[in-house]
């Protein structure tokens, strides 16, 4: 009975309900969306590269060497010998490895430079492997895979050649003209960096670094097997036995023959959330303030239809409400619309995430799940709902004190 | 002292008696037929019994708004209470329905003490046996007539589970359309918000109706027509009404009837 009036007292107020309703909404949904998209984010890190156990390059720190080995963010310090590739390919631990060499680029996309082990043994996600919309992996020297988004912007199909310049800007001061890559692969979408990345061979980044003469010559055929590459930028491996991992990483720190550091990509992934804790709390702080300066609009909705109810609380006071019960009434107004407007905010969010997944997929390389409803969503509900108890409390006291005042014939 | 008062009443008034003077108990002994009073006595508990009463806002006397010796009402009895404005009517309703209490003095109701009850047991007792209907604003706007019912039933706490027949049963004795049951109570007339005000306060079957000045947003053959009913239904019900009015007109429907002043301590009281 006292839920369905205040559902009707609700109702009978419908325009300011309205909009503190909206407020209350936008509030919440920014709130859930942070919250979401912080633990969705970490996810959709976490599932950009799987199944490595470790990645080696040149020694700086090991989130640089994260960041721009599998995220293609930042530049690399430094390159390792490529027989340190060769002697990790020939250990008897190692399970696969995939060289990667960057530095150049290709109309604002990077290139990576590889061989065709990256396309059997790079995995995403839940162990996915990366699959092909149409072409193949590299036959030639100059075969070129590129990825879904490179492909979609630039508008590439198989078969189509292409310039690669060196530096990782649009515009290059030094474009390797003479270079006729052609496009072998196109990749499906995967939600990761890969999507933005060209891939060549390692002998291509090698040769476009040659002077013009030797360029023209290997184009002109013969002579592929003379470049050989004599460095790589790092080093992705899997192991043929987890328990290896930390002996294998000390060794490679120790190495002799070459300056190496291998890292863990859980453990530099651990170190790049630590960093990014500040912002994440910065976003989770504005987007509090933001949740209680609209609980306090709904408080001063509530406080303002006070004077106009004053004959309505006479009447249940007639009928022998106590004013706790008045007290009551008002807070079950002030809970009930905040509980309509987490659930709207929800759907909302919900709704929203499913409709932009694939932008932000595309975009901002965020894989987000549509689907809210985790625990961490209903205690932020149920911290919502406290808090809007609290600041209710003002206009339901008032209504107490209204209560305690009302006389008959008012 | 005044006593406007018919054969079969027991009312009486007894303003020369302070409020110690120990005979308290004894009512109906001198303005009226004693052997009626007796036996309607017996018969009959006390709806209403105000032992010295004295309301003040303050704590000085001369704030005192309201002081009433003795008074009683026996169930089923059906008075009328008038008296100017500021003669104290409305704080006496106000100290009978609960919502105050008397600075001095005792109230009982029923044969119960009523003011010396919790708050929470005066407003459980309102809602149990007082009807209630003020002169407008007797309903919750938004709410629908049923719902303004339903509510009263609610907090009389008695779950009456054929609400809606009682309900529609008692609007059609008012003359009310079956339809207005769902309409919401603003969109009504006055006169029909009234009807629907006397059906809320009879709805609980309280054995006190406190109704204070419910015609004047009437007109004539309305007011009429609704004190007809209001007389009717209280009869049926067999509960006792205080009607307060201003209106000296509507005197001709209540066989007994109280000057305010008469009921208060006449002397040296400016407000009373």
């Amino acid at each position: 009975m006292l839920i369905s009036l205040a559902w009707s007292s609700l109702c009978s107020r419908k325009k300011s309900v309205i909009l503190t309703f909206l407020s209350l909404l936008i509030s919440i949904s920014v709130l859930i969306s942070v919250e979401h998209i912080r633990q969705q984010a970490k996810t959709s890190f976490n599932r950009t590269i799987s199944g490595a156990d470790l990645i080696v390059g040149a020694p700086s720190g090991q989130l640089n060497l994260l960041l721009y080995s599998v995220f293609r963010m930042g530049d690399p310090t430094s390159n390792i010998d490529y027989q340190s590739y060769e002697m990790l390919k020939n250990d008897q631990q190692v399970a696969w490895v995939i060289p990667i060499s960057l530095g150049d680029s290709h109309r604002g996309f990077r290139v990576l430079g590889t061989n065709g082990d990256y396309f059997t043994h790079y995995q995403f996600g839940d162990k996915k492997s990366l699959e092909f919309t149409a072409g193949k992996p590299f036959a030639g020297m100059f075969d070129t895979v590129i990825g879904a988004d490179v492909a979609k912007t630039l508008g590439y199909q198989v078969g189509d050649e292409i310039v690669v310049a060196h530096g990782i800007g649009h515009t290059s001061f030094s474009h390797h003209d003479h270079s006729p890559f052609v496009i072998s692969g196109i990749l499906k979408p995967t939600g990761t960096p890969v999507d933005k990345s060209v891939h060549v061979t390692l002998p291509a980044i090698e040769a476009i670094h040659l002077p013009p003469s030797q360029l023209a010559k290997i184009l002109d055929g013969g002579g592929e097997e003379s470049v050989q590459p004599d460095s790589v930028t790092a080093v992705i491996l899997g192991l043929k036995t987890k328990f290896a991992t930390f002996k294998l990483q000390r060794d490679l720190n120790n190495y002799q023959a070459d300056r190496l550091m291998a890292v863990l990509p859980g453990v530099a992934l651990a170190e790049l959330w630590q960093m990014m804790g500040t912002v994440e709390n910065v976003l989770r702080v504005i987007s509090v303030l933001v949740l209680l300066s609209s609980l306090f609009g709904l408080s001063t909705m509530l406080l303002a239809s006070m004077n106009e109810r004053k004959g309505e609380i006479a009447v249940l006071r007639t009928l022998g409400a106590g004013p706790s019960v008045i007290f009551g009434l008002v807070l079950l107004e002030a809970l009930m619309l905040v509980v309509i407007a987490i659930a709207s905010a929800i759907s909302l969010v919900s709704g929203a995430l499913a409709l932009f997944s694939d932008e932000l997929a595309a975009h901002y390389g965020l894989f987000l799940s549509a689907n809210l409803l985790s625990w961490e969503t209903l205690q932020i509900a149920v911290i919502i709902a406290l808090a809007s108890i609290i600041t209710s409390v003002i206009p339901a006291f008032e209504a107490y004190k209204k209560a305690l005042q009302s006389r008959l014939s008012a | 002292m005044k006593v406007v008062n018919t054969d079969e009443s027991v009312h009486s008034v007894e303003s020369a008696h302070s409020a110690t003077s120990g005979d308290s108990m004894i009512s109906g002994d001198s303005a009226t037929n004693g052997k009626n009073a007796d036996s309607i006595k017996h018969n009959a508990p006390l709806a209403i019994n105000l032992q010295s009463v004295r309301y003040s806002y303050g704590t000085s006397s001369s704030e005192t708004v309201l002081d009433i010796p003795h008074w009683q009402l026996a169930q089923g009895e059906r008075v009328f209470l008038h008296g100017d404005s500021g003669s104290g009517k409305t704080t006496l309703l106000n100290l009978l329905s609960g919502i105050l209490t008397p600075t001095q003095g005792s109230i009982e109701l029923l044969g119960q003490p009523f003011s010396v009850l919790s708050a929470r047991r005066r407003d459980a007792f309102r809602a149990r046996h007082i009807g209630v209907v003020f002169q407008q604003f007797n309903l919750v706007p938004y709410l629908s007539v049923l719902k303004n019912i339903q509510l009263a039933n609610y907090f009389a706490a008695k779950r009456d589970r054929q609400i809606e027949e009682s309900a529609s049963a008692l609007l059609a004795k008012l003359n009310l359309p079956v339809n207005v049951m769902h309409k919401a109570a603003n969109t009504l007339s006055v006169g029909q918000q009234q009807r629907v005000a006397i059906a809320r306060a009879l709805i609980n079957q309280p054995e006190l109706l406190l109704v204070d000045e419910p015609t004047s947003a009437l007109d004539a053959s309305a007011r009429d027509a609704f004190m007809d009913i209001l007389l009717n239904m209280c009869e049926n019900a067999g509960a006792s009404l205080v009607f307060v009015s201003h209106d000296m007109s509507l005197q001709r429907f209540f066989s007994t009837s109280i000057d305010m002043p008469s009921l208060c301590q006449g002397k040296g009281n400016a407000a009373c």
